[in-house]
């Protein structure tokens, strides 16, 4: 010991003893330590949230499954001191959340519609199909006018009056519509607004920015009460398309500004190129400008029809029997009137909103993964 | 832009050859005749819109102008910060809409950003739980249909709360705080002679705050010696008005609500109107926010975190003085258009019955018949509210922005 001490070199003669081994960094528990438990103030959110999370989801589980009423005719299955959600009101009301009052012996037209649409949408969604020009059109051409002719009834088919539709159907209706076209308008106004053309640009950008400046229930106000103002005397529209008119120039303008970011972020040399190739203005929109920036943009115009599809709700303000209106009026049938009716219709209608709009939201994302590979090449 | 100039080549390219081709190619042509056609076709329909609705207003025998404005109103309006009766004139409810409007948007506004925040910098923390709810939140809100969520809170949460009485609360007895039926009831604070002092005082205190704040930035500027000045501030902002309240004798008194047969009467009540308006929009909105803040900070590129820790600045500094400020220039101008949306969301108080501007004018409307008149109007204010909030927002960003070169 005492020859050890006085050397300046350090020569171990005996084994260290064993440090302890490291705290588990694998399997449950050192997910739980990494995840949950890693700090102080770590343990404490965790176990904050998990109070709140205990307070919450058990009476949401319990009125959504346990308490609820599953079969019934009527509110005396509904009412008592602690039922929870009445899911025998959405039971007998379904067929009017999704048709409205469109006739039961024509509802046939109405699936067939919407068949027609998935037809047109699932091959035009999944990015390895072909021939996505030819099922564009169809989507944006075809598919409206036989829409059309099958849900108002033309050639032969018994008409139906509009007054009649609601439910998911007029949700439906009016998105669709708003979008098939607010997306060519919408073009155009972006175009108009990057015109060299000084008159263009400005009612462009008057166009544009009344319409973003104002909220779409005082629009709606003005194409079911100030619109008729405007038309000579003896011509009059139909409500629901004094509503889809308003609701396509709001949703347009929304759309020009997407489509214009799309076009700000096309290098200079693009357009030089395609002026230097001879090409004229439209057609080096169409064939060079336009394929790039609406690819930018993608995520944009999904994220605007998911805001023109949640804003479809607001026609129920201007007497439309949208989806939402429609839960709402049969909230107040007497035949169903209980204290958990309208919570129950209410979540019904969020659950079928939530679904279309976070089915979007996420074929948003998946696009969006997808150009970005594209991209970063 | 760009494309500005490569269409200016184009056009003086077009100018040069216009003796040899065709006056049809001429760019410069074109564009002065195809505005022309836009202008005689947009001026056109403005006629045409215009003579009709003169021939229409004129069958219907509505005479047009806003002469109804000083007409007496007639309806009542179930919240108001400025004196309304129904003898009060059209142009006062008007008033008054706009009014409960701003006010919604405001306090709506500050709401959303708190909880925006919160949420957005939930959804990049470590911990799994809290990361996962705050997704679940964002997720679950962002793509439900605002209106939706309006009548939930309204006809399905706060509508169905059991009234006063069946809440067994005694008539007469004083209450501090009840969520009821009629609203939540919370205590008024009275002022009694004397407390315009306090209120002075705090003033005066956050005018101090400031000048304490610039002159704090200076000396750091000049000699590097830091100075605390929110702990002083906020030390100062407590202290002084309490001192001011005992002395002048505590001139503040608390007024509490009470039962009066079927009616609570008293104290400060938040009416379920406004509560589901505020709800609903300062959620719905915060989950908007709550990306925009998690966006903003990713944006921040992970060096600059390291950069700072190389410094050797702690954790909670590198955020403070490193990530945020850098992410507050990617977060703000998309929250400008969210505080707009909100603004201009506020008017779906209409499907609930809170009187706010669009509720107001619709009532006007109905009883009046100047669609065109009280419309406009409305949409003028939204217009005029909408460029107010966007013009102090850029000249905010514009404060933030970094400088380049």
């Amino acid at each position: 010991m005492d020859h050890t001490t006085k050397s300046i070199a350090y020569v171990r003669t005996e084994e260290t003893p064993r440090s302890a081994p490291p705290s588990k960094s694998g399997g449950v528990g050192g997910w739980l330590k990494e995840n949950l438990f890693a700090t102080p103030r770590d343990t404490v959110l965790t176990i904050i949230t998990f109070l709140v999370l205990l307070w919450i989801i058990p009476p949401v589980i319990d009125w959504a499954f346990i308490s609820a009423v599953w079969t019934g005719d009527n509110r005396e299955a509904c009412i008592g001191p602690d039922t929870g959600a009445c899911w025998a009101f959405v039971d007998a009301k379904f067929g009017q959340f999704i048709y409205g009052r469109y006739p039961l012996e024509e509802r046939w037209r109405v699936n067939l519609a919407g068949l027609l649409l998935v037809a047109g949408l699932v091959p035009i969604a999944i990015p390895s199909v072909p021939y996505k020009r030819e099922n564009a059109l169809y989507l944006l051409i075809v598919f409206p006018v036989l829409a059309f002719i099958l849900l108002t009834g033309q050639f032969g088919l018994k008409p139906v009056e509009t007054p009649l539709w609601g439910g998911l159907l007029v949700t439906l209706v009016v998105a669709i519509v708003g979008i098939v076209v607010s997306f060519p308008l919408g073009i155009l106004l972006a175009l108009g607004r990057r015109s060299h053309m000084p008159i263009v640009k400005m009612f462009c950008v008057i166009f544009i920015e009344f319409w973003r400046g104002v909220p779409l229930i005082t629009v709606l106000f003005m194409s079911s009460v100030m619109l008729p103002l405007f038309l000579p005397d003896g011509v009059s529209f139909d409500k629901l398309l004094r509503a889809l008119i308003g609701v396509a120039l709001f949703s347009s303008a929304y759309m020009a500004e997407v489509i214009r970011g799309g076009l700000q972020a096309i290098p200079k040399g693009q357009y030089e190129a395609a002026n230097a190739m001879a090409l004229t203005f439209w057609q080096g929109t169409r064939l060079v400008i336009m394929p790039q920036a609406l690819k930018l943009v993608i995520p944009g115009i999904v994220n605007t029809f998911i805001g023109l599809f949640k804003d479809t709700s607001l026609v129920l303000i201007i007497g439309l029997f949208d989806l939402l209106g429609i839960v709402q009026q049969n909230m107040t049938d007497p035949n169903w009137i209980s204290p958990v009716t309208p919570a129950t219709g209410f979540v019904f209608a969020a659950f079928v909103f939530f679904i279309f709009c976070f089915g979007m939201s996420r074929y948003s994302a998946y696009m969006e993964r997808r150009l970005d590979t594209g991209h970063k090449r | 832009m760009g494309t500005d100039m490569a269409h200016q080549e184009s056009v003086s390219a077009g100018a040069d050859d216009s003796g040899r081709a065709s006056l049809i190619y001429d760019p410069r042509v074109r564009g002065f005749v195809f505005q022309a056609l836009l202008i005689i076709v947009v001026a056109g329909l403005v006629w045409s819109g215009l003579t009709n609705a003169h021939d229409n207003l004129q069958r219907a025998g509505i005479a047009s102008g806003f002469g109804f404005f000083k007409e007496r109103a007639g309806f009542d309006i179930g919240q108001s910060f400025i004196h309304y009766t129904n003898d009060s004139t059209y142009l006062r409810a008007f008033f008054v809409g706009l009014g409960n409007t701003l006010v919604v948007a405001v306090i709506g506004i500050f709401f959303a950003t708190v909880i925006g925040f919160i949420v957005g910098l939930a959804r990049l923390s470590k911990n799994y739980l809290v990361r996962k709810f705050a997704t679940v939140y964002v997720e679950t809100l962002r793509n439900i249909p605002l209106l939706l969520q309006l009548l939930f809170w309204y006809k399905a949460v706060l509508s169905i709360l059991p009234s006063p009485r069946a809440m067994g609360i005694e008539p007469g007895s004083e209450i501090a705080f009840s969520l009821n039926n009629r609203g939540l009831y919370l205590p008024r604070i009275v002022p009694e002679a004397g407390a315009s002092l306090i209120l002075f005082t705090a003033i005066a205190v956050l005018a101090v705050w400031f000048v304490l704040g610039r002159w704090a930035k200076k000396r750091q500027m000049a000699t590097g010696q830091q100075f605390p000045v929110f702990v002083t501030g906020l030390g100062l902002f407590i202290v002084l008005p309490l001192l001011a309240f005992f002395v002048t004798g505590m001139p503040l008194s608390l007024e509490y609500a009470s039962l009066q047969g079927f009616n609570m009467v008293n104290g400060w009540v938040i009416q379920p109107e406004f509560m589901a308006l505020l709800l609903g929009l300062s959620l719905y909105t915060a989950s908007f926010i709550a990306e925009i803040v998690r966006a903003g900070i990713l944006a921040v590129s992970h060096g600059q975190t390291e950069a700072a820790y190389a410094l050797g600045i702690r954790p909670n500094l590198t955020s403070r003085l490193v990530i945020v400020p850098q992410a507050m220039r990617v977060i703000i101008p998309p929250l400008t258009s969210q505080y707009l949306n909100l603004t201009k969301n506020s008017s779906l108080a209409v499907a609930i019955g809170y009187p706010d501007l669009v509720s107001v004018t619709g009532t006007v409307l109905n009883q009046t018949g100047q669609a065109v008149e009280v419309i406009s109007i409305t949409m003028l204010v939204y217009l005029t509210l909408s460029l107010l909030t966007s013009a102090f927002m850029n000249w905010f960003n514009a404060s933030v922005a970094l400088v380049e070169r």
